[in-house]
């Protein structure tokens, strides 16, 4: 029958998590707790060089003085960080040439989550680097990368392989003491992907990298670090899924982002998270520190899709450093049932004529509270920066929540910062009107949302934007309403 | 096709409408006439299956089964087409895409695969053509911008896409200049065929120049209190309703 918000309320909490199953694959895994050994164990275990254990116990070190923060509009349990285990791999490291040569099971849990790695998306030009708990089991498309000079692998790789690039850059953009969780990334990441794009070269394909978090009880720590030389350009995606558990997990990301001169970096990443259970139990805890720096007319444009976690803090950020520089964010986040989603970005206008655009588009129903948070900063010498920010919120129900914090810091007279925000609700009238032409409220309503969502849609590559749309429809099956 | 049955209807716990009878067959068309307030949309809503509304008392039987626990896209799914008095704006949701969804919907309703791309675009093409309407306008987000003709016109193309059995027309009429509603009334007799009927509200005779119906209805307080053929519209043009409130209870 036609739509009530009662209704579909209920529809909603039947809806299980999609994604809701766990790989079973061996693996080696510390004990639980965090201390000086095993950030030092940790990195042994990793066969690091010293200075990448000095750099880790001096991100120890500073975290051990800090604190939590308190300011986003999130409530939580804090996690016990004594309580986590630091290092997981899977005890099988095989190194692939073709894709039957992967453990089926993995493959098996790639097609549940409907972004398989089939040879379709490898026909199509996608490399696949997949981070599963930690550490890479899996790199394709190697070769033709190499041929142009770029280096796309694991960061543990690059620590061995390319010391003088992760030397250079590591923490120059995030470092280790900006805050509680990226110092607590910096002394105890295990992986994530290093890329390096020379000068001049225009990456051939989209790179990719999908994480997901395996292991009972494991933090997972990605560091990501990007580098596009001069005049060069890359897409980079990252999409990820994870099991469905009991306990809370934490994820505490660090992507560095380096756009030097004329360099252009695209950043999408499609986020799916376990959100928790409907009673608001369980799910992964998403704290993430996500910043670009663009030198002289380089560009970086973020893009994210966000649906999971059960707590998402994250700003992805662009320091508009050179001048005529470009800063873009563009996302999407869909909170339900007791998720908390406190995102934004802060784009920091720091050379002459620098550009930003923030567009945000929030999504709420069931109990979940979903916030903006963002920062225009125009700094003194920042001549003729401009900003433009849009925040729309989409409201299913009446026990969400959204929320807009646009702060706004100008010390240079000639900016022009625009700043608009909308707030609506489905109606009842919009789901009739689709039910009359034959559509029923679940599809209606993820028609809707997808055009609500659509500017920022468009934003991602083609491919990607499929599976976020698709992605956006599962939530939506019940999970929004 | 439809047989409307002492139908008592209410909203937010008033009765809007107060017993309609009203017997529609294949090939039919039925004008609906009344003053502001007298219960037409309510009827046409209640029709198309709105929740909102409370059948109270009676019965709707379509093609004969009984429509009380049939939900307003299985109604549609069986040929009933509601043209909205006030169409609904959906941003981002363009023309085009609605269709597609509305149709593919339709179809899966119907155990039939999805309409191949060829078979869409060409019956968007046709269906466009036969209602005058620019490619570009079907690319725009649906009702969005739209001026009121834009919007009267939409639905008549929705029609035409879906070939629904049964219409329902709430004052489409309005807002159209007279070439557009000459455009709107082709689409409608173009749709027309012994198998189909159509229900046509409105408040203006002019339609029904173009639209010929079999019989006109005029509603008022949430009943039928009067029942004729073409010649009691015109009679209604001159008159008004005041004589009819007057008048007993047909
Ligand atoms: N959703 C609603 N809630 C309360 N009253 C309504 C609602 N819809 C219609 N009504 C009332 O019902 C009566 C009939 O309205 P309607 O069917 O729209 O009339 P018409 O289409 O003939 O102008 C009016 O008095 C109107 O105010
Ligand atoms: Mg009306």
């Amino acid at each position: 029958m036609a739509y009530t918000e009662e209704e579909l309320k209920k529809e909603l909490e039947t809806k299980e998590y999609e994604y809701g199953f766990y790989t079973d694959i061996e693996s080696d895994t510390f004990p639980k707790g965090l201390s000086e050994e095993v950030v030092i164990a940790l990195s042994k275990k990793k066969e690091e060089p010293e200075w990448m254990t000095l750099w880790r116990l001096e991100a120890f070190k500073g975290w051990k003085e800090m604190t939590e923060p308190e300011w986003a509009n999130i409530h939580y349990k804090k996690p016990d960080f004594q309580d986590i285990s630091y290092y997981s791999a899977p005890n099988k490291k095989p190194k692939y040439e073709s894709l039957d040569q992967v453990d089926p099971e993995l493959l098996d849990t790639f097609k549940k989550l409907g972004i398989s790695l089939d040879e379709q998306k490898i026909l199509a030009g996608v490399a696949v680097d997949i981070v599963m708990d930690s550490v890479s089991v899996a790199t394709t498309f190697k070769k033709t990368l190499a041929e142009k000079g770029i280096i796309f692998c694991p960061i543990s790789e690059a620590i061995k392989e390319h010391p003088e690039l992760v030397k250079k850059y590591i923490g120059s953009i995030v470092p280790p003491k900006d805050n509680f969780y990226a110092a607590l990334n910096s002394a105890v990441f295990t992986d994530g992907s290093f890329c390096y794009i020379p000068k001049g070269v225009r990456c051939p394909m989209e790179l990719s990298t999908y994480f997901r978090i395996n292991q009972a009880g494991t933090g997972q720590f990605e560091r990501t670090l990007v580098i596009a030389d001069e005049g060069s350009y890359v897409s980079y995606l990252e999409g990820c899924t994870a099991p469905s558990r009991d306990e809370n997990q934490l994820h505490a990301a660090v992507v560095e982002l380096i756009a030097l001169d004329d360099a252009e970096i695209k950043y999408s990443t499609v986020q799916n998270w376990y959100p928790g259970n409907k009673e608001g139990k369980g799910g992964v805890y998403n704290f993430v520190t996500k910043r670009g720096m663009c030198e002289r007319n380089a560009k970086i444009s973020w893009t994210q899709v966000e649906t999971g976690s059960a707590i998402t803090w994250k700003y992805p950020s662009c320091i508009l450093k050179g001048d005529n520089s470009i800063g873009e964010f563009y996302s999407i986040a869909v909170t339900n049932n007791f998720q908390q989603a406190d995102t934004g970005t802060k784009m920091i206008h720091l050379g002459k004529n620098t550009k930003s655009t923030i567009i945000s588009k929030g999504i709420s129903a069931g109990k979940s509270q979903n916030s903006y948070r963002g920062l225009v900063q125009v700094n003194s010498r920042a001549e003729n920066a401009r900003n433009f920010s849009q925040c729309d919120s989409l409201l299913m129900g009446n026990e969400c929540g959204a929320h807009t914090f646009p702060y706004i810091e100008v010390k240079n007279k000639s900016a022009q910062i625009e700043h608009e925000a909308t707030t609506s609700k489905i109606g009842e009238d919009q789901i009739f009107y689709c039910n009359q032409r034959g559509i029923d409220t679940e599809k209606a309503i993820a028609l809707i949302v997808n055009g609500f969502s659509k500017e920022v849609l468009n934003k991602l590559p083609m491919e990607f934007a499929v599976e976020a749309q698709k992605l956006l429809e599962i939530s939506l099956e019940g999970s929004v309403g | 096709m439809l047989k409307i049955k002492d139908l008592h209807a209410r909203v937010d716990g008033k009765e809007i409408l107060k017993g309609v009878n009203l017997e529609v067959k294949p090939g039919e068309v039925h004008a609906i006439m009344g003053p502001n307030g007298s219960g037409k949309s309510t009827l046409a809503s209640v029709i198309a299956g709105k929740e909102e509304f409370e059948m109270t008392k009676g019965t709707i039987l379509y093609e004969g089964e009984d429509l009380d626990e049939v939900s307003p896209e299985e109604r549609a799914h069986k040929g009933i087409f509601l043209s909205f008095q006030y169409p609904v704006e959906i941003p981002g949701v363009s023309v085009t895409n609605f269709m597609k969804t509305a149709i593919n919907e339709s179809r899966k309703a119907r155990g039939q695969e999805d309409m191949p791309a060829n078979e869409m675009l060409k019956l968007i093409r046709e269906k466009s053509e036969l209602l005058d309407i620019d490619r570009k306008f079907l690319s725009r987000s649906l009702n969005e911008g739209f001026s009121g003709g834009e919007k009267k016109r939409n639905e008549i193309f929705q029609m035409a896409m879906l070939e629904p059995k049964l219409a329902i027309l709430d004052e489409t009429d309005s807002g159209l200049d007279i070439d557009a509603l000459r455009i709107v009334a082709n689409g409608v007799n173009k749709l027309k065929s012994k198998k189909n009927a159509v229900i046509l509200i409105t408040h203006y005779q002019r339609l029904l120049e173009y639209i010929i119906p079999d019989f006109v209805h005029v509603i008022h307080d949430g009943k039928i209190v009067k029942s004729g053929t073409k010649e009691l519209a015109l009679e209604l043009e001159e008159k008004g309703y005041d004589w009819l409130k007057k008048e007993p209870v047909a």
